[in-house]
């Protein structure tokens, strides 16, 4: 139980000089990190600097190579997942772990029920437990099928899950990279709630705003190694990044379009499927980069898919620089121009166990075919050697697994494969997400110069900062129809959020602030 | 962090048929698949060379090349529906199909050779058939084939009314194919060799098979680019069981004779040879070289049993152990931190 954490004094939770090695290869090389009692604690750092295996180290997922954990004082040894949750340290995976096919009630008792010694499952106990958790997160019924959520339901479920355990020290893993704003909102605040019972909380995420509105101290890793720690009021964003990064990041998004935009590249007109979206129109010209944005479940990655035959549409169509494309299939969209980048990227983005070669050539296999229907081994190799050059992708080389790739290269390498049938037009959904600081600026300035050249750029995204800060123009898409088109001056958050949601945002303050707190 | 970890262990362990890669380092050849089992195979033949007199001679590795290359044709196709992530419990029952079907109409009067062409056909329409059920109505390839393989074995029984054919009267030429040689090799090897070699090569360099690949390693990402997904599984579905027909009318042509229960069992051999070659069941890999590697293994094995008068009644067991064995050596080895 969260009230029965002991009275002692000190640290709940110590890390002294801890390293772990994977081969040759030292993820992390003597750091220190120190968690106090009933604090919200941030831990960052870019992909690759060890936070990640710090957590695992921490949930019993991973054993350190050397150095010592302490819990209230005491050294431990966490042996397994299972030795964690004895010693009440709580694991909001970044990745969804459910199980699809079982109802949330029984995903979010998992753990719980194998700490459990009692031979048969009491469902109905089972359900009014989970209920009592679920319904200060969202409305989700509990006894629905996993399967049957949405991604950013099953976060909420993995957050919900973590919740009913009797935890001490909770990590949450980027715990918004699927959440809207609203939801992110409800969730800080039962964090919040958390801590005034006591529990310890790190708070990992690549979003300086959450971590500025909620944590009390900010500790930096960056390469392995420990580099900072500090009270975040004493602290600004600037210092954070320059910390993680190491270097100066002087303008976080790409100067927008100066001027007009040109011509008119893709022109939708009155695209609709018949279910999730109708009645969409609108128009990228080029030089812009065109912003859509949205609630999750909103409509906007089946517009997406509708545009490029991934998903069949019932009225409307698709013209490029004027001229109406015939669009049944991806592959039509592909031959038209038209390339869509996949907002979940080890779904259905990359293939991780091939090479980057074959990932970048996939697309369109037809240009590297030569007579009798044979690959062109040479041109794969040297189209992938181009484009993983141009974006900068680090690797080790062109035929090693994506795997081997950081998020933010995987990323690289899923655009490299856009890129490289020339297309007219990218739809991008969600391009940064999960991605450090610094691969997302890097592929922010990729997009700006993609759309200086003449190629039509449309980006769907939930993060606002990103949505405001790179295009130069947004749609807000609410309940499948397009609730607003926002420029220059009107973009804001809060107008997004207005259009998005259909409310004004004072009431919907009111709503959130009433929901977290029923 | 963990993820770019997880990779640099595993750089050294693509396994994967790379077409075009120019493999960079003797490292990941050393740790290829088909080098560790070319090892085990020699060194078998090593021990045996010294346990048995009979062993190291041409007329026992002449049998024991026969004795898998027609299954060996098999193998092949299994391999390439293993990477795109099916599987063909019905092979066995396809083979004696092919068998019994063209034995039927060449008993009914038909050429010998049109007959089994015919029996090949038979046997490309029974995996369309397969093909059809997993791509349009949408069930897996597992419960597809195991379906087929009791229905088809079934139709042997029906075709043959449980009782084997006798094809003594087929012409000497058509006999030849599973009984000649050429300048002392048998046909049988000329054409298993002649299949692996055209496969191996298609699988790492043609477009088409390139698809296989994508698909099976991740469908998803597959239709993403692109690339229509069910028709790759129906035609490796369908290619799978027009080489188990090859198979079928050749073994006629070697035993003139078929026999309703012919190869009852076969799948379980074939799929075991392709998964210690380093097919994988979850998909996108594979090679022909590493599945035809493992049914060398496995005939290998059963042949120094047989010298050593090691009880039939063993053997099975013995074939068991290996492949857990392979499997579980390859786990360790390429283990993921999923």
């Amino acid at each position: 139980m969260a009230s029965t954490v002991s009275a002692a004094s000190g640290p709940a939770l110590e890390i002294r000089n801890v390293s772990k090695h994977f081969g040759v290869v030292k993820a992390l090389s003597g750091v220190d990190f120190t968690l106090e009692r009933g604090e919200i604690h941030a831990l960052c750092g870019e992909n690759g600097a060890g936070k990640s295996t710090l957590m695992n180290i921490i949930a019993g997922v991973l054993q350190p190579s050397e150095g010592e954990i302490r819990v209230d004082g005491t050294v431990v040894r966490i042996a397994s997942p299972a030795t964690a949750q004895k010693l009440g340290i709580g694991l909001v995976h970044q990745e969804i772990a459910l199980c699809p096919d079982v109802t949330v009630a029984e995903n979010m008792f998992m753990a719980a029920t194998s700490l459990r010694k009692a031979p048969l499952m009491n469902y109905r106990e089972l359900n009014r437990r989970a209920q009592d958790i679920m319904h200060r997160l969202a409305p989700i019924p509990v006894d629905a099928k996993v399967s049957t959520l949405s991604i950013s339901n099953q976060q909420l479920v993995e957050i919900a899950k973590a919740l009913t355990l009797d935890c001490r020290v909770l990590i949450f893993d980027e715990p918004t990279a699927a959440l809207t704003e609203a939801e992110a909102k409800v969730l800080f605040g039962i964090i919040r709630d958390l801590r005034a019972q006591g529990i310890s909380i790190i708070y990992i995420s690549h979003r300086m705003a959450e971590i500025f509105s909620l944590c009390d101290r900010v500790t930096v890793f960056r390469d392995g190694r420990y580099v900072s720690t500090d009270r975040i009021k004493d602290v600004d964003a600037d210092y954070v990044v320059r910390r993680m990064v190491g270097r100066e990041i002087t303008q976080l998004y790409p100067p927008k379009l100066a001027g007009a935009p040109g011509d008119v590249i893709l022109s939708v007109c009155d695209l609709g499927d018949g279910a999730r979206f109708s009645k969409i129109s609108f128009e990228v010209r080029k030089g812009e980069i065109l912003g859509i944005g949205g609630l999750i479940g909103a409509g906007r990655t089946e517009i997406a898919e509708g545009i490029c035959g991934l998903r069949p549409v019932t009225t409307g169509g698709v013209l490029l620089h004027g001229v109406p494309q015939k669009i049944g299939s991806y592959a039509d969209a592909v031959k038209s121009g038209i390339v869509y980048l996949s907002e979940d990227r080890k779904g259905s983005g990359v293939f991780l166990d091939l090479s980057i070669a074959k990932n970048i050539s996939a697309l369109d296999l037809k240009r590297l075919t030569t007579a009798f229907g044979l690959l062109n081994a040479r041109a794969e190799a040297d189209l992938a050697r181009d484009f993983t050059r141009k974006l900068g992708v680090r690797m080790g080389g062109i035929d090693y697994p994506v795997s081997s790739l950081s998020g933010g290269n995987q990323q690289k390498v899923a655009i490299a494969k856009q890129l490289s049938v020339n297309p007219k037009v990218i739809l991008m959904d969600e391009p940064t997400r999960g991605i450090d600081v610094g691969a997302k600026s890097e592929i922010h300035r990729l997009l700006r110069e993609l759309a200086e050249t003449g190629i039509g750029i449309v980006v769907i995204s939930s993060e606002l900062p990103e949505l405001l800060g790179l295009c130069d123009r947004v749609a807000v898409i609410r309940e499948g129809h397009i609730a607003g088109e926002l420029t220059g001056e009107d973009m804001s958050e809060e107008n997004v959020m207005r259009l998005a949601s259909g409310v004004t945002m004072e009431t919907a303050d009111n709503e959130r602030r009433a929901s977290a707190h029923v | 962090m963990s993820e770019k970890d997880k990779g640099e262990t595993k750089m050294a362990v693509d396994t994967m048929a790379g077409g075009g890669e120019r493999v960079s380092s003797w490292r990941r050849l050393g740790s290829m698949r088909e080098a560790g089992l070319i090892a085990i195979i020699l060194a078998l033949c090593v021990i045996m060379t010294f346990a048995s007199p009979h062993f190291l001679t041409l007329g026992n590795f002449r049998a024991m090349l026969m004795s898998f290359s027609v299954e060996g044709i098999v193998v092949v196709g299994m391999t390439v529906l293993l990477i795109v992530g099916g599987i063909d419990l019905a092979v066995g029952s396809v083979v004696c199909f092919a068998m019994v079907f063209a034995g039927s109409l060449f008993l009914l009067g038909l050429d010998p050779w049109s007959a089994s062409l015919l029996g090949i056909l038979a046997s490309a329409a029974i995996g369309a058939i397969m093909g059809f059920f997993v791509t349009v109505v949408g069930l897996n390839h597992f419960i597809t084939s195991l379906a087929a393989m009791v229905i088809v074995r079934g139709l042997c029984l029906i075709i043959t009314k449980g009782t084997p054919l006798s094809l003594f009267t087929m012409p000497p030429e058509f006999k030849a194919v599973g009984q000649g040689t050429f300048y002392g090799v048998p046909y049988v090897i000329l054409i298993f060799i002649a299949v692996v070699v055209v496969f191996d090569f298609l699988l790492r360099r043609a477009t088409a098979f390139r698809k296989v690949f994508y698909t099976g390693s991740n469908e998803k990402a597959a239709q993403y680019s692109g690339i229509k997904t069910k028709q790759v599984k129906f035609w490796v579905t369908v290619m799978c069981s027009t080489l188990s027909g090859v198979a079928g009318v050749i073994y006629m042509s070697r035993f003139g004779a078929a026999t309703p229960t012919f190869g009852v069992g076969m799948e379980l051999n074939i799929i075991a040879a392709a998964v210690i070659g380093g097919a994988s069941l979850n998909g996108g890999s594979g090679t022909i070289l590493g599945a035809i590697l493992g049914i060398a293994l496995l005939s290998v094995v059963a042949s120094s049993l047989i010298l050593l008068d090691v009880s039939v009644y063993w053997q099975d067991m013995i074939k068991g152990c290996i492949l857990l064995a392979a499997v579980s050596i390859d786990h360790f080895l390429h283990k993921r931190k999923a």
